[in-house]
């Protein structure tokens, strides 16, 4: 195994390139560490791609942000404005691993990993975030949903990588949230996950709401029709036990170690339910604090 | 933090106050040896090479590729072992470190290779060739037991097993008295259901490692972290056909235990690759190997029969125990069927149990071994029978305990025994009056273990400055050198900080039985304190050479030699260091030993009550609140007895909620590491109010009682109670994890 | 193999190695460093016995490579008492007997320094979850939690208010 720790994205690209085998970026290593460790990926080439300037960085971008693809969950945390801002993304970030894992976690790691059970990916669906990746041939941006492509896969090509994430501009009255259900407090992979995106207008009429559910098929599942349902609507039990049984239906999950497909069909329901109350209440409440 | 003494108990000075642990400054700073810490110059790295199959036939190991990797130093199979020694063909303890002609669990290792260095030594594992035929296999109790299903080891099952199960059913027996069809014809209900519970791991938190180093003269040095290392002298030095006192084995500090480090995984390869190569082999498990091929405790099947009146007296009880413990007979399914009913005072009860073989790895004891699935059988049908009568959970526990003069319903009578007043200790409680809010549930159970005694060996030595050592033989699992040293400077009289206890390898004492049984704190503090009044004799001995009076005219009161009586004469009285500064002059060092095969360790009784809230929408359940009262007999550092009420507690916790062992279809384990298997994180738990009752045990002269195990036996049923009672669904398998508790509340629904 | 090498100042002490490109921060400093006191329990990152702080950050050390701490800072428990004076935190855990075993209490000293050095006056829930990365069997957390909390008070006191 080579490791390598270039200082430009065009080095990165070169070595990803023109090295033969199995090529993997070291971010923050909380997966590909430990699946060397397990035998699962013996790479030929690791790429510790931190030394690239501006990859560690937090930047305000055209009324979003742009995170830089070393990014670890405690500094995402940690940095000012940016739970307020997002809190779905900011919890599903914060949920992945331990304090210790904050320390190194990435949201570019999580994305390109492609399991199911990701915390991230639901939340940066709901609300549309997409990556930039540098390749051979230039910068191209794509959605974060278009990333994994099936478990542990995804649809960057030979010699690309994520240099950064893009959390779009949202709408005055937005606000998301992200809830999993893991059988103990901590340390565990989601069973069940969803993600609520949701855009009120000042009356609390719904103008957009968008659910993704995470760990019940092979890929994070966006609930669609929704909008349709709720265009316009306020916000009442009645709606949101049609979407909870919506999201219940649209799972494809399977039976394993964590869960059950029964569980985690009728978990997601629960979640839906309590993600999009959540979200709901957030977005009511920037309409309160800017009548204020 | 209470703890409730009755006022009669001995008058102590030292023994009951918590000094700090002697061994402290080490573990904070780093500085402590564990198993793994240790280098040895020209030292190799050993590995093993695990089938990852539930049941295979070996057909052939070919190592020669593995051999010419450079850096390749010795590879051994079990065949090395019978060249070693032909009777190791029998030896289950070595066939479960290294596979005979049967792969027989998922895991199973087969080869080991020792190199220069960790990657070449697996490099080199890839390299060995092994063949083999797949067998058809058994995981699940009921599976095993039938007629025509796959046998795990062939010329196993004794007589005494009833028809009708198959050969993997090698053991029976049976406990009780009375007359169970009357009981159960005088009751106004009898409940009889059947429960299940999963194999657990003990999940100690530092992996199996070693150092070995063994020379051509045959004889052997051997570092590793155990709970008994005369123990794994034995057992090695039987493997190879050597003198005890060829091999030393030294403990090192250990990394918890709980009943999995009394037996040996690694240390018999590392000898034999250190053999073979004459260099220093040091091995180390990863986790996956700890968890596929170390003792997890046995999975089980238990019926519970209990008839009761509507008065809430229990009328005859009865349990059927089928125990699962891999692949070797567990040593644990006699105890379960003893320990069922062991908290009741019955006319008319019944246990009987069977040993069952499966291709799993082979169990080890984990802390009441066997007693937590029976007992929280037990405690189910006692709870939902108190549901059914309305009647408190309590109050019908202590209208049956077993008390002093109860014939046992597995034979004994009891002598003074604390249960009662640990049941009244939780009756007054706040705990169980507290209010409950929506979806939660209040659990009780009882917990019951035997304590164990044992061979144990102990050497006190004053030395010429008027300090002590205390030279024991148990590896210190969690606080036993404070415990001993206390004990020691009671029984002298003298301060705590003049003594010092240390762990001694087997060469440098008589053997000491495993750290296991709860057996510490009673037998090597029994040991101590007899070899410390051997001490104060020769004391005072030297006393009365010293005043020139008989040997009988000197008595030893509060760390001083007194002249016993006027006709004596009026010394001044002689400290311990008085005596010793002088001792050359007066016959040499003085010291005291003790040894003993120790009888007496009295029964340990507890009581948990725990507030559970269940999500009725996931199944998730959430403790609220934990409390744990003990009989401890005497706690000798009360820090560390709440220290095992409250570990066990939490693992029993970790075993009611979450952990089990999970297989696929095809035989394997499928969650070998701690992501999957879920024990409690610090975020799942509230604080573990612990209460400390002390009722003395009259077969140790402090009245102490064995603390480290009865903690784990009552969270199982005292979870399912409280589960139960917070959905109004009685449950009957562990875990209780959500997928299981929300398929039974949506059926309800 | 061409092995790497790399610069590193670990508790405060200039180091050089060299390692495989595969080798783990922990396996170089327990094997090639002889800091034994960091502890491996799992490899995976799931317990938390080989915490270290790596340039301020709180990690698992098993899953970092040697490779990437050039020209790090790095402490671990054997830089955690300064000459013979232990660290409240150490202190704290021998008073309120916060470990049995010990295997798992450098890597929870390391979290629980790293908590104290964010946050002066934790709550009971907070210091549950931050360290909810470091596996304890013996203790059942009880006293480890509350050895915490006091050493949080104890240096609230010394330090005065301001003390972050």
């Amino acid at each position: 195994m080579i490791f390598a720790k270039p200082n430009s994205e065009q080095e990165v690209v070169s070595l990803l390139k023109e090295t033969q085998g199995i090529t993997r970026i070291l971010g923050g290593g909380t997966d590909v560490l430990v699946q060397m460790k397990s035998g699962v990926t013996d790479p030929d080439l690791i790429v510790d791609i931190k030394n690239i300037p501006g990859i560690r960085e937090i930047k305000k971008v055209n009324g979003g942000y742009e995170i830089g693809a070393a990014v670890s969950g405690s500094e995402f945390n940690n940095y000012p404005g940016l739970k307020e801002f997002t809190p779905g993304i900011a919890e599903a970030f914060d949920l992945i691993g331990s304090s210790q894992i904050q320390g190194r976690c990435t949201l570019a790691g999580n994305i390109c990993n492609a399991s199911p059970a990701a915390d991230t990916t639901p939340a940066l669906s709901v609300s549309k975030c997409r990556v930039k990746i540098v390749g051979p041939n230039g910068l191209r941006e794509d959605l974060v949903s278009n990333i994994p492509i099936g478990p542990g896969k995804n649809s960057l090509k030979k010699g690309e990588f994520i240099k950064s994430i893009i959390i779009p501009k949202r709408p005055l009255y937005s606000s998301d949230s992200y809830i999993r259900f893991t059988p103990r407090s901590e340390m565990d992979i989601a069973v069940v996950s969803a993600a609520c995106f949701i855009t009120l207008n000042q009356e609390k009429l719904i103008k957009e709401l968008n659910i993704s559910l995470g760990a019940v098929a092979p890929l994070v599942v966006n609930i669609k029709g929704i909008n349709e349902l709720v265009m316009n609507k306020n916000l009442n039990d009645n709606l949101i036990s049609q979407i909870s049984l919506i999201c219940s239906s649209s799972c494809d999950p399977i039976d394993d170690k964590r869960g059950t497909i029964e569980f985690r069909s009728h978990v997601a329901g629960v979640l839906a339910k309590r993600s999009i109350i959540l979200a709901h209440s957030r977005a009511g409440e920037k309409i309160e604090k800017i009548a204020r | 933090m209470d703890q409730i003494t009755p006022k009669t108990t001995k008058e102590f000075k030292i023994v009951g106050t918590r000094p700090l642990r002697p061994d402290g400054i080490d573990k904070v700073t780093g500085k402590a040896m564990y198993g793994a810490d240790l280098y040895a110059p020209n030292m190799l790295y050993g590995c093993l090479l695990r089938i990852n199959e539930p049941h295979a036939f070996i057909e052939s190991i070919d190592t020669s590729n593995a051999e010419q990797l450079s850096g390749v130093k010795s590879i051994v199979t079990f065949k090395d072992f019978i060249k070693i020694n032909p009777d190791n063909k029998n030896n289950q303890i070595l066939e479960n470190c290294i596979a005979n002609e049967k792969v027989l669990y998922d895991g199973h290792a087969v080869a080991a290779v020792a190199a220069v260095d960790l990657s070449t030594a697996k490099k080199a594992l890839k390299l060995v060739k092994i063949k083999y035929k797949k067998l058809p296999f058994v995981i699940t109790i009921e599976d095993a037991m039938k007629i025509g299903a796959p046998v795990v080891a062939i010329g196993k099952k004794n007589e005494n097993i009833p028809d009708g199960y198959s050969d993997n059913v090698i053991q029976y027996c049976s406990f009780g008295h009375g007359n169970l069809e009357e009981g159960f014809k005088a009751a106004h209900k009898v409940i009889k259901r059947t429960f299940k519970t999963p194999s657990v791991h003990q999940g100690y938190i530092e992996p199996h490692a070693c150092l070995a180093s063994m020379s051509n003269d045959g004889k052997a040095d051997l570092w590793c972290c155990t709970q008994g290392h005369f123990n794994v002298r034995s057992i090695c030095s039987s493997i190879f056909k050597m003198d005890n006192s060829q091999l030393k084995v030294t403990a090192s500090e250990i990394g918890g235990g709980f009943g999995g480090k009394t037996t040996v995984f690694i240390e018999p390869i590392a000898l034999a690759l250190s053999q073979k190569s004459g260099h220093p082999v040091k091995m180390v498990m990863s986790r996956e190997d700890v968890f596929k091929a170390t003792g997890p405790t046995v999975s089980s099947l238990v019926d519970v029969e209990v008839g009761m009146k509507k008065t809430g007296k229990i009328t005859a009880a009865r349990a059927i125990i089928r125990y699962e413990g891999g692949a070797f007979p567990n040593e644990t399914y006699e105890l379960g069927a003893q320990s069922a009913f062991a908290a009741y005072d019955l006319d008319a009860v019944k246990t009987e149990a069977f040993n069952v073989l499966t291709n799993r790895p082979t169990q080890a004891a984990y802390r009441a071994p066997g007693a937590p699935q029976s007992i929280y059988a037990v405690e189910s049908v006692i709870d939902e029978l108190c549901q059914f009568f309305n009647q408190d959970p309590l109050y019908v526990r202590i209208l049956n305990a077993a008390k002093k003069g109860t014939k046992s319903s597995y034979g004994p009578t009891f002598d003074d025994i604390g249960l009662k007043a640990t049941l009244e200790a939780a009756k007054n409680h706040p705990h169980y009056t507290s209010p409950l809010k929506e979806n939660q549930g209040r659990g009780i159970s009882c917990g019951f273990w035997f304590n164990f005694g044992g061979n144990t060996c102990v050497s006190l030595n004053i030395n010429f400055d008027g300090t002590v050592g205390v030279v024991e033989g148990n590896p210190d699992i969690g606080g036993s050198r404070s415990s001993i040293s206390q004990m020691a400077a009671e029984e002298l009289g003298i301060s705590l900080d003049k003594v010092k206890t240390v762990i001694a390898d087997t060469n440098s004492l008589g053997h000491n039985d495993v750290t296991d049984g709860s057996r510490v704190t009673f037998s090597v503090g029994l040991a101590t304190i007899k070899a410390a009044k051997a001490a104060k004799k020769e004391l005072c001995k030297r006393a009365s050479k010293l005043w020139g009076i008989d040997e009988d005219a000197v008595i030893w009161k509060d760390g001083y030699a007194h002249p016993a009586g006027a006709n004596a004469g009026n010394q001044e009285p002689l400290s311990l260091e008085d005596i010793a500064k002088v001792s050359s002059q007066t016959g040499g060092p003085i010291a005291g030993h003790y040894e003993v095969n120790a009888d007496g360790a009295g029964v340990s009784f507890g009581v948990h009550l725990v507030d559970i809230e269940t999500d009725m929408e996931t199944g998730h359940s959430k403790i609220i609140r934990y409390t744990v009262f003990q009989d401890a007999g005497k706690a000798i550092h009360p820090s560390y007895v709440e220290g095992q009420m409250q570990g066990g507690s939490v693992q029993g916790i970790g075993w009611a909620l979450n952990e089990e062992y999970i297989y696929s279809s095809d035989g394997k384990l499928q969650n070998p590491g701690f992501l999957d298997y879920r024990i409690p994180v610090a975020s799942d738990l509230p604080m573990i109010d612990p209460v400390i009752l002390e009722i003395p045990n009259p077969g140790h002269p402090y009245g102490v009682r064995g603390v480290g195990e009865t903690s784990i036996v009552p969270p199982l049923a005292a979870i399912n109670n409280a589960v139960s009672r917070a959905t109004g669904i009685r449950f009957t398998e562990l875990p209780l994890s959500p997928p299981r508790v929300l398929k039974a509340i949506l059926n309800k629904q | 193999m061409k092995k790497l090498h790399v610069n590193v100042s670990v508790n405060n002490n200039d180091l050089e190695f060299l390692c495989n490109p595969e080798d783990t921060l922990l396996d170089v400093l327990r094997n090639d460093l002889n800091l034994t006191g960091t502890k491996e329990g799992c490899s995976t990152g799931d317990c938390g016995a080989c915490s270290v702080i790596l340039d301020k950050k709180l990690v698992c050390s098993c899953l970092v490579l040697a490779a990437e701490v050039d020209g790090s800072d790095i402490d671990t428990i054997e830089g955690m008492a300064e000459e013979n004076k232990l660290h409240v935190l150490q202190e704290k855990f021998l008073e309120h007997a916060a470990l049995q075993c010990g295997i798992c209490t450098p890597g929870i000293l390391i979290a629980a320094k790293s908590l104290l050095e964010k946050n002066q006056n934790p709550t009971e829930k907070e210091v549950r979850y931050w360290l909810a990365g470091n596996l304890c069997r013996c203790t059942g957390y009880d006293k480890i939690i509350r050895a915490v909390l006091d050493a949080a008070r104890e240096m609230r006191k010394d330090y005065g208010p301001n003390y972050s």
